[in-house]
């Protein structure tokens, strides 16, 4: 080795900065299960794409495609939300019960109140409940799972309660407005499902408040000993995830111009969730995007359309999205063998 | 003598022959060749990530060699799972605790060996006596119903201590056992492993303290970069050597030279009888500018409990903190790190990183108001000011936004100091800022330490290993059950000084309490 001043330092450095290097190549090689989490879905979904493109003359068309988009947005808004409710360690189980009672306010504040304030008064109703939601989750203490389906309980008996059992129509047109109108052949509810994917993905990865729900779903201890509000953080992605059911459930209540009590339920919630977790976004908290919960979605939604145009018979839909859910949550469970 | 009995009396219990594994890409181990002796205990040392670990591991059939021959008691071993090991009579002590939380003491001792009556009940007069007689053989007095999740982590590894004799293994392979120990529970360990040679056993000892491993083991093999560098009779080595061969350049363990702060240095933090109840007793002391007030004690004294009492992560009873002449009420850790009082938490990975993110998130994770407007985070100014942070702290990367769970042990506790240096506070209590890392790591936050009391900041360290106190303190307080039981100026203490304290010895005591009375 030369002896002149500085590559003593630099030798110095060598000899040390392998260890940690090595250990950096090992962990992001170490593990094709982690690989598949990571791109699985870009994958799949990009074959599923291309298979239908090939196998059905009507899957390729604008319409298709725009009535799938228009067909999912207020799930796919409803995701948005819930990823952010998985990212920082929660579970929001009351999506489908808040899409429904909002539904049903919304149409009754129409009728008796404003057309205008109905739609406002179902986003702010979301929110309300998410807060409550929030709340109990974290200041109350209660697991979020339990505590979420404990409201949801509720929610979804208030929302019979106040329909009595009806359906409640909006004969004003300008109620539908917002579900049915579009610009161009793009429907309203498909842009606003774009805003809210894009506000939300600036929000996770440029905000503050992002950096924090990543920080408290993946080490809560430490975000708090970083002087981290977590129960603030936490309870504000179950506020966030209420806001997101509520806009959900307006657009659905607008595009049918009705306000039914039951329209959300479990199923919705099951249909999130499991375009969450097939998305690659983990319920154990820290890692997730909604581009992830996004893509997810338009694959279980492809899926759907698939079995649509191909007239294959819709039971075995149900025992393929099943598996895929398996085959995600299972190679997140492999990818996390590998990591330390 | 017979040739066959030479071989399984006296041999070798495991030899290996050209072992080689790599993770991914990297190579963790190259073709080692070792023999372990029967009844002997084997030290295995290195920095870390030099493979000691990796091949512990394989002794005990948690990995699988890519390469080589393992040859236990002269037969061949392809083993799948650590279950096939232990069939064998080898267990294996981890570094991280591997128990079960929420279940008892003995539930865990004796986990999946439970004495049982008929093949499906438990038979808890004979578990509970098995459990007695095996804390009195190793001198240990853990409850045997306690929950072992809420055991401090030094407990816990006294519990998978347990859990190995329990399954009278024949060889225990044991990796860092007392890196979370004080120095009494340490040599109380170090004792139970002579016990255990005594016994007829093996042990496997991989650790980082190079004087531990010089009084307790009969061989020393020292690792650097998954090759055997060094092996030999410990008799014939010293901790330099061992040093020497670990880094392949000769170092210095000699701590930085300690500049105590002038006499007239104002108090920066001072903590008036600090109180909560049956975990700390009326606590109370000063800690200057520019001084490095260390405070010892076992583990359980309340020393980690005083920091987090004062940095808000656990709530008071009682007792008045008093920041830079200015009384202050600390109810969370935002209330400490808003008037510069920081803490770098014992446990790393449970406590301090978010291991799944980025080096520069979690640096910047207390800082982020700084670098943003409206909420959105000025990516470019955050970064700027992370990387000056991480440089000034030599940590080594590669890129930033690299997850911080890549870097080694010692670059990640830098880390943890790196987020608090990015703004500059008045006080740092550092708890256990060098467990678990290499020598290389270890001098450079000694002399981190050194020079930020040197730039004026006031620092409460916490440790658990008695060179370090002594090395480093400029004062040191000992903790006895919640108190505060003595004081020694760090110039003149010796190490029986602090210990005597620690383990409150008495005849020290009395004497001070009749001079008082006096």
């Amino acid at each position: 080795m030369n002896s002149a001043s500085p590559s003593d330092i630099a030798g110095a450095e060598t000899s040390q900065g392998r260890i940690p290097l090595l250990l950096q190549r090992l962990r992001s090689t170490s593990s094709l299960a982690a690989r598949i989490r990571d791109y699985g879905i870009v994958v799949a979904f990009g074959l599923l794409f291309v298979g239908l493109s090939i196998t059905s003359s009507s899957f390729l068309t604008s319409t298709n495609l725009l009535n799938i988009l228009d067909q999912n947005a207020a799930l796919g808004i409803i995701a948005c939300g819930l990823t952010l409710v998985f990212i920082a360690g929660g579970f929001d189980f009351s999506v489908g019960a808040i899409f429904g009672l909002v539904g049903v306010v919304s149409a009754e504040v129409a009728i008796h109140v404003a057309t205008f304030l109905g739609l406002l008064s179902g986003v702010l109703v979301g929110l309300t409940l998410g807060m409550v939601n929030g709340t109990l989750a974290t200041f109350g203490r209660i697991n979020s799972f339990i505590a979420t389906l404990a409201t949801s309980i509720i929610i979804g008996g208030l929302a019979v309660v106040i329909a009595q059992g009806q359906l409640i129509t909006v004969s004003d047109p300008a109620f539908a407005s917002l579900g049915r109108g579009s610009v161009g052949a793009v429907k309203y509810t498909t842009i606003i499902w774009f805003i809210v994917a894009v506000v939300a993905t600036v929000m996770l990865t440029r905000s503050a408040l992002g950096r924090y729900i990543y920080a408290v779903g993946g080490n809560a201890e430490a975000a708090r000993l970083s002087g981290v509000r977590v129960n603030l953080i936490r309870g504000m992605t179950f506020a966030i995830s209420g806001a997101c059911a509520g806009v959900g459930g307006v657009l659905e209540a607008s595009r049918v111009a009705t306000g039914e009590a039951d329209v959300g339920g479990v199923n919705l919630v099951l249909t999130v969730v499991a375009a969450t977790v097939i998305g690659g976004t983990s319920i154990l908290g820290g890692e997730g995007a909604i581009w992830r919960s996004t893509l997810g979605l338009l694959f279980l939604a492809l899926i759907g359309n698939g079995f649509n145009l191909l007239n294959i018979d819709p039971i075995y839909q149900q025992i393929l999205q099943g598996g895929i859910i398996l085959l995600a949550v299972g190679i997140d469970a492999w990818a996390r063998r590998g990591a330390p | 003598m017979n040739q066959e009995a030479a071989r399984t009396d006296s041999d070798a219990i495991v030899e290996l022959c050209g072992i080689s594994k790599s993770f991914g890409g990297a190579r963790a181990l190259i073709n080692v060749d070792l023999t372990v002796a029967r009844n002997s205990i084997h030290a295995l040392v290195g920095e870390n990530g030099a493979g000691k670990s990796t091949l512990g591991k394989i002794i005990a059939g948690i990995h699988q060699p890519d390469r080589g021959e393992l040859v236990v008691n002269s037969d061949r071993a392809t083993w799948r799972s650590p279950r096939d090991a232990l069939a064998s009579g080898i267990a294996i002590i981890s570094q991280e605790p591997t128990l079960v939380p929420q279940r008892s003491v003995e539930e865990n001792v004796f986990l999946g060996v439970e004495a049982k009556r008929g093949r499906f009940l438990v038979d808890t007069v004979r578990v509970r006596d098995r459990y007695r007689e095996l804390s009195e053989r190793l001198g240990f007095d853990l409850p045997a119903s306690a929950r072992v999740g809420t055991l401090r982590l030094g407990d816990q590894q006294k519990v998978e201590i347990m859990r190995a004799v329990a399954r009278d293994a024949k060889l225990i392979v044991m990796d860092e056992p007392t890196a979370a120990l004080s120095k009494v529970e340490a040599d109380r360990l170090l004792a139970d492993v002579r016990g255990l040679r005594r016994a007829g056993m093996t042990v496997i000892y991989i650790s980082h303290f190079l004087e531990e491993v010089l009084q307790l083991v009969d061989q020393v093999t020292v690792l650097r970069d998954g090759k055997i560098v060094r092996n030999g009779p410990a008799s014939a080595e010293t901790p330099s050597t061992l040093v020497s061969a670990m880094v392949g350049r000769p170092v210095s363990l000699a701590f930085p030279p300690k500049s105590y702060p002038s006499s007239d240095a104002p108090v920066i933090l001072s903590v008036r009888g600090l109180t909560q109840p049956g975990v700390i007793e009326d606590v109370s002391f000063d800690v200057r500018r520019g001084e490095i007030v260390a405070l010892a004690g076992l583990i359980g004294s309340g020393r980690s409990e005083v920091a987090r009492a004062i940095f808000g992560a656990d709530r008071l009873a009682r007792g008045t903190i008093t920041v830079r002449g200015r009384p202050v009420t600390i109810r969370e850790p935002r209330d400490a790190t808003r008037i510069g009082v920081v803490m770098v938490p014992e446990d790393r990975k449970g406590q301090g990183l978010v291991m799944g993110r980025s080096i520069l998130e979690n640096v910047t994770l207390p800082h982020l108001d700084r670098f943003s407007w409206a909420g959105i985070i000025d990516r470019r100014s955050e970064r700027a000011e992370g990387a000056v942070a991480v440089k000034n702290l030599d940590v080594r990367y590669r890129q930033l936004s690299a997850p911080v769970a890549s870097l080694s042990g010692g670059n990640q506790q830098k880390v943890l100091f790196a987020r608090w240096l990015v703004v500059r506070p008045h006080v740092l209590l550092a708890d256990e800022p060098t467990r678990g890392v290499d020598v290389g790591a270890k001098l450079a936050i000694y002399q981190l330490l050194c020079r930020l009391a040197q730039e004026g900041m006031g620092i409460l360290l916490i440790s658990s290993e008695l060179e370090e106190v002594l090395g480093i303190g400029h004062r040191i307080l000992v903790m006895r059950r919640g108190r505060i039981t003595a004081e020694f100026d760090g110039q003149t203490a010796t190490e029986g000084d602090v210990m005597r304290a620690a383990f409150g010895t008495s005849e020290d005591d009395a004497g001070d309490l009749i001079g008082e009375q006096r």
